[in-house]
C-alpha cells in the first residue's frame, strides 16, 4: 500500500506489513470520506490520540513531530508518522524521529464509548468473540507475514483488520493477559503471546502448530481473565466517563476504618489537630494539604465529619497517585453526596460480610471483584494501592442505579407512612430474598428512620457505633446542621453539640437537633422494648401488633442496648407521664408515640429556654438599674430644686409676711 | 471595586497583599503601609472606650487624589486595608463595609484550616479567588 511509501517524504518510514494494515484501518476509521488521500478526520484523530493514554503533552510532541502541525492536517503520511510516534512512546522511548525507525509495537489504543473504537489495535480490547473465526484465520496468516516482515519485534497478533489484537509486547503484557477474548483457541493464542513471543515466532513459523501450545493453562484462569477483561474495558472506560473522584467501597470501607481509627464515634468530628497530624503522615507538601483542606471542609468548621474526611482522604490519594488537584470540590466528593451515596455502599459492605454465599448474577460479578478487593486490601496501610478506581465503580453503578429505582418506589410507599407502614414493609423485607432485603433496608433507612430495627438486625454482627453512624447518615443532610450551630460563633453550642454527641454515642441516637424523623424512630424502637420491659405502659394497641416483628430484631440486640434503656426508663415514666401527651400530638404525625427524644429535647430545650432567660433577665436588670439610677439623679436634682426654691420661699417670706 | 487589598497582621506585617494593576504594585505597597499608622491611630482612640464598642469597620482612612484608602480592623488586631479608586464614586460605604464582611469571613475560613499557622502568608485559593471577585475587572 501506498502509505508505507507516503508516510516517509522525509524520513523514508519502514513499515511493515502489520503496521500498515493497522495505520491503514485506523487511518480509515478516522478519516471523514472514502478518498484514501483526505485527510484524516480532526476530532476522530484526536480521540484516537487520547486512546492512547498517552500525557497531553507527549501527545502534542507526537503531532508536531509527525508535521501534522506544520501542514495543518492530518494526511496519511503525518498519520502514519503519528501512529509510529505513539507506538514508540508507549513502548517507553523518546518521542523523537529517530525512534521510530526501530522495529516497534503497534500502538495501543484503549476503547472509549464506542464498540468501534475497540477495534482499534488494543490489547484490553479483546473481547471480540465474534471476531474470532475470521481473526484465527487471519491470525496465522498475519503471524507468518510478521515473521517474514520483523524478526525483532516483539510481535503482535497482527493488528488485522476488524480485530484489534493485542499487541504482545512486554510493556503491554500487563494489560494483556487481563484482555484476551472468550474462545479457547482464541485465548490459547493469547495466552502463547503472553508467555514468551521468541517461541511464538519459531511456534507460528509452523503455522498450525500454535494452537497446539496452549494446552498449558487452565480455562478457568482464562475465564477469569476474560470476565476481568471484560470489566477492565468497562471499568476503564468507566474511568474516563467516570471521574477518578468517585470514591469505590473498599476505599469508602478503609477511610472509615481510619476515620474510626481517629475517631471512634462515626458521628462525631475529628478535630482539625487530629486531622492535620494524621494527613502529614501522608507526605503530601503543607500547602497542598492545606489546599485539600480547604476543599474538603466545606462548612469551614475546623473539623472533619465522616464525609468529609472521606473526601479529604480521597483527594490525598489521588494526590500521590499523581492527579492533580482540583480547584473545587468535584460533585462526587461532596459531603451531602457522600452521605447519599455511604448509605448503599454500607450497606453492602455489611452484607458481604453476611451473606457472602447466596448470590444472584448481579451480585455474582461484584463478588467477583471482592477477589480482587480482597488482594488490594490486604495491605490497609498502604494507601496507594486503594486507587482502584476501576474495579468496583462499573459493577457499582449498574446496581446502584438499578437499586436506586426501587428505592424510589419504596419511598413513596414510606414517604406516606406511619410506622405501620414501615413495619410492614420490614416484616415482608424479612421474605424477601436477602439480596433485596438491602434494598429495602436502604430505602427506608432512606426515608425515615423508622426501620432502625432493620439495619440492627442485619448488622447485628457490627457493632453499635456502627448504628449510630448509619442513623447519623439516614437522614442525609441533618448531620451537617450542628457543624454549622457550632461554627466559629459560640463555644455554648459546642458544648451541646458535643454533650449531645456523648449522649448519642452512649445511647446510639442521633442528636435530637437535627431533626424531627429521628424522633419517631427512636421513639419507637424505645417504645418497643419498653413495651417487653414495661408492659404496664401505655400505648397504642396497634403499635403493639406491628411491633411484635420488629421485636424479634430488637431481641437480637436486646442485650446490648438494655443497660441505655434502663438509664432513660426513670426519665421516662417520670416525665411521660406529665409531659408527653401534649407534646406527642405536637411533635408527630405517628401515633402514640412517646419518647425519651422529646424529653431530652425538651430538658435541653428546657436549659436553653432558661439560659435564655435568665440572659434576659440580666439585661433587663441591667436596664432597669441604669433606669433606677438615673431616675435616682433626677430625684436628686429635683430634691435640690426644692431645697433651692424653699430656702428662696423663705427668703421671701419675711418680706411678704406681716 | 478595589484596586488593592492587603491582610495585615497584628505585628505589622503583610500577610497576604495583592494589586491590581500590578504595575504600581510598588505604590500601593508603599501606601498600605503608610496607612498602618492612621489606622493605628483610630485604634487607639477608639480603645479607651469598652472593647466591645469598639467599630470594626474604621472606614476611610485617608483619600489622596487619585485613590481612597479603607480600613477595617479585627478582634485579633488583624488589620485589612482596601485601597480604591476615586475614580470610581459608585461606591459606597455600605459596600466597602460589605467588602470587608466578606474579607473577614475568608479569614476566618482560612483559620479554620489546621494546616495554617497564624502568622504565615496566606496562600489559599479560595481567598485568592474571593479577593479576585473584589479586585477591579481590568482589562
Amino acid at each position: 500500500m501506498e502509505p508505507g511509501a507516503a508516510a516517509a517524504p522525509a524520513l523514508l518510514l519502514p513499515l511493515s506489513e502489520a503496521e500498515q494494515q493497522c495505520y491503514a484501518e485506523l487511518f480509515a476509521r478516522c478519516r471523514p470520506g472514502p478518498a484514501p488521500e483526505a485527510a484524516a478526520g480532526g476530532s476522530g484523530v484526536a480521540e484516537l490520540f487520547r486512546a492512547s493514554q498517552l500525557p497531553a503533552d507527549a501527545l502534542h510532541q507526537i503531532t508536531e513531530l509527525c508535521g501534522a502541525k506544520r501542514v495543518g492536517y492530518f494526511g496519511p503520511a503525518q498519520f502514519y508518522v503519528a501512529l509510529k510516534l505513539i507506538a514508540a512512546a508507549q513502548s517507553g522511548l523518546p518521542v523523537r524521529l529517530e525512534s521510530i525507525k526501530s522495529e516497534l509495537p503497534l500502538p495501543r489504543f484503549v476503547a472509549l464509548k464506542n464498540d468501534s473504537e475497540m477495534r482499534y489495535g488494543t490489547p484490553a480490547e479483546i473481547l471480540g468473540a465474534k471476531h474470532q473465526i475470521p481473526h484465527t484465520a487471519l491470525d496465522k496468516n498475519s503471524f507468518k507475514r510478521a515473521d517474514e516482515g520483523d524478526k525483532q519485534q516483539e510481535t503482535k497478533s497482527p493488528p488485522v483488520s476488524p480485530v484489534g489484537s493485542p499487541p504482545a509486547s512486554p510493556s503491554s503484557y500487563q494489560r494483556v493477559p487481563l484482555s484476551y477474548g472468550y474462545s479457547k483457541s482464541r485465548s490459547g493464542h493469547e495466552q502463547k503471546h503472553g508467555a514468551s513471543y521468541e517461541s511464538r515466532h519459531s511456534a507460528h513459523q509452523q503455522d498450525g502448530s500454535a494452537a497446539g501450545n496452549y494446552g498449558a493453562k487452565s480455562a478457568h484462569g482464562q475465564l477469569s481473565r476474560s470476565l476481568s477483561a471484560e470489566k477492565e474495558p468497562q471499568n476503564s472506560s468507566s474511568n474516563y466517563s467516570d471521574d477518578p473522584w468517585r470514591i469505590t467501597e473498599e476505599q469508602r470501607d478503609y477511610y472509615l476504618n481510619q476515620f474510626k481509627t481517629l475517631q471512634p464515634d462515626l458521628n462525631s468530628f475529628i478535630s482539625g489537630t487530629v486531622a492535620k497530624n494524621f494527613f502529614t503522615k501522608s507526605k503530601l507538601p503543607i500547602p497542598e494539604l492545606s489546599h485539600i483542606w480547604e476543599l474538603s471542609d466545606v462548612d469551614c468548621d475546623g473539623a472533619l465529619t465522616l464525609a468529609e474526611f472521606c473526601a479529604a482522604f480521597h483527594l490525598i490519594v489521588a494526590r500521590k497517585n499523581g492527579y492533580p488537584l482540583p480547584d473545587k470540590l468535584p460533585e462526587t466528593l461532596l459531603p451531602d453526596y457522600l452521605q447519599t451515596a455511604s448509605l448503599k455502599p454500607i450497606r453492602d459492605c455489611a452484607l458481604f460480610d453476611s451473606y457472602s454465599e447466596s448470590l444472584p448474577v448481579s451480585q455474582q460479578t461484584r463478588d467477583f471483584n471482592r477477589t480482587e478487593l480482597e488482594t488490594v486490601c490486604e495491605d490497609p496501610t498502604n494507601s496507594e494501592p486503594l486507587i482502584l478506581f476501576d474495579v468496583m465503580t462499573s459493577v457499582i453503578e449498574p446496581k446502584t442505579s438499578a437499586e436506586e429505582v426501587p428505592d424510589k418506589s419504596a419511598l413513596t410507599q414510606a414517604a406516606n407512612s406511619d410506622d405501620k407502614q414501615a413495619l410492614n414493609i420490614s416484616t415482608t423485607v424479612k421474605t424477601i430474598p436477602k439480596e433485596f432485603q438491602h434494598l429495602a433496608i436502604k430505602t427506608v433507612a432512606h426515608e425515615t428512620n423508622t426501620l432502625k430495627a432493620r439495619p440492627r438486625s442485619r448488622s447485628y454482627s457490627s457493632t453499635s457505633i456502627e448504628d449510630a453512624m448509619k442513623k447519623g447518615e439516614e437522614p442525609p443532610t441533618p448531620p451537617p446542621r450542628p457543624q454549622k450551630s457550632h461554627s466559629r460563633a459560640s463555644s455554648l453550642d459546642l458544648n451541646k453539640i458535643f454533650q449531645q454527641n456523648t449522649q448519642a454515642a452512649r445511647s446510639g441516637w442521633l442528636p435530637p437537633p437535627p431533626a424531627l424523623p429521628p424522633r419517631p424512630l427512636v421513639s419507637q424502637t424505645e417504645q418497643v422494648s419498653e413495651i417487653e420491659l414495661h408492659p404496664q405502659m401505655n400505648r397504642v394497641p396497634p403499635q403493639t401488633e406491628e411491633s411484635s416483628p420488629t421485636k424479634k430484631e430488637i431481641l437480637l440486640t436486646q442485650p446490648p442496648s438494655k443497660p441505655i434503656r434502663r438509664k432513660f426508663r426513670p426519665e421516662n415514666q417520670m416525665l411521660e407521664n406529665q409531659e408527653l401527651s401534649p407534646t406527642i400530638s405536637a411533635a408527630s404525625s405517628l401515633s402514640a408515640v412517646k419518647s425519651h427524644h422529646p424529653v431530652q429535647k425538651q430538658s435541653s430545650k428546657q436549659k436553653r429556654a432558661i439560659q435564655t432567660a435568665i440572659r434576659k433577665n440580666k439585661e433587663a436588670n441591667a436596664v432597669l438599674a441604669r433606669l433606677n439610677s438615673e431616675l435616682q439623679q433626677q430625684l436628686k436634682e429635683v430634691h435640690k430644686e426644692r431645697i433651692a426654691l424653699e430656702t428662696q420661699l423663705e427668703q421671701l417670706r419675711p418680706v411678704t409676711v406681716l | 471595586m478595589a484596586v488593592c487589598i492587603a491582610v495585615i497582621a497584628k505585628e505589622n506585617y503583610p500577610l497576604y497583599i495583592r494589586s491590581v494593576p500590578t504595575e504600581n504594585e510598588l505604590k500601593f505597597h508603599y501606601t498600605v503601609h503608610t496607612s498602618l499608622d492612621v489606622v493605628d491611630e483610630k485604634i487607639s482612640a477608639m480603645g479607651k472606650a469598652l472593647v466591645d464598642q469598639r467599630e470594626l469597620y474604621l472606614g476611610l482612612l485617608y483619600p489622596t487624589e487619585d485613590y481612597k484608602v479603607y480600613g477595617y480592623v479585627t478582634n485579633s488586631k488583624v488589620k485589612f486595608v482596601m485601597v480604591v479608586d476615586s475614580s470610581n464614586t459608585a461606591l459606597r460605604d455600605n459596600e466597602i463595609r460589605s467588602m470587608f464582611r466578606k474579607l473577614h469571613n475568608s479569614y476566618t475560613d482560612i483559620m479554620c484550616n489546621p494546616f495554617y499557622n497564624p502568622g504565615d502568608c496566606i496562600h489559599s485559593r479560595a481567598f485568592d479567588n474571593m479577593v479576585t471577585s473584589m479586585m477591579m475587572q481590568v482589562c
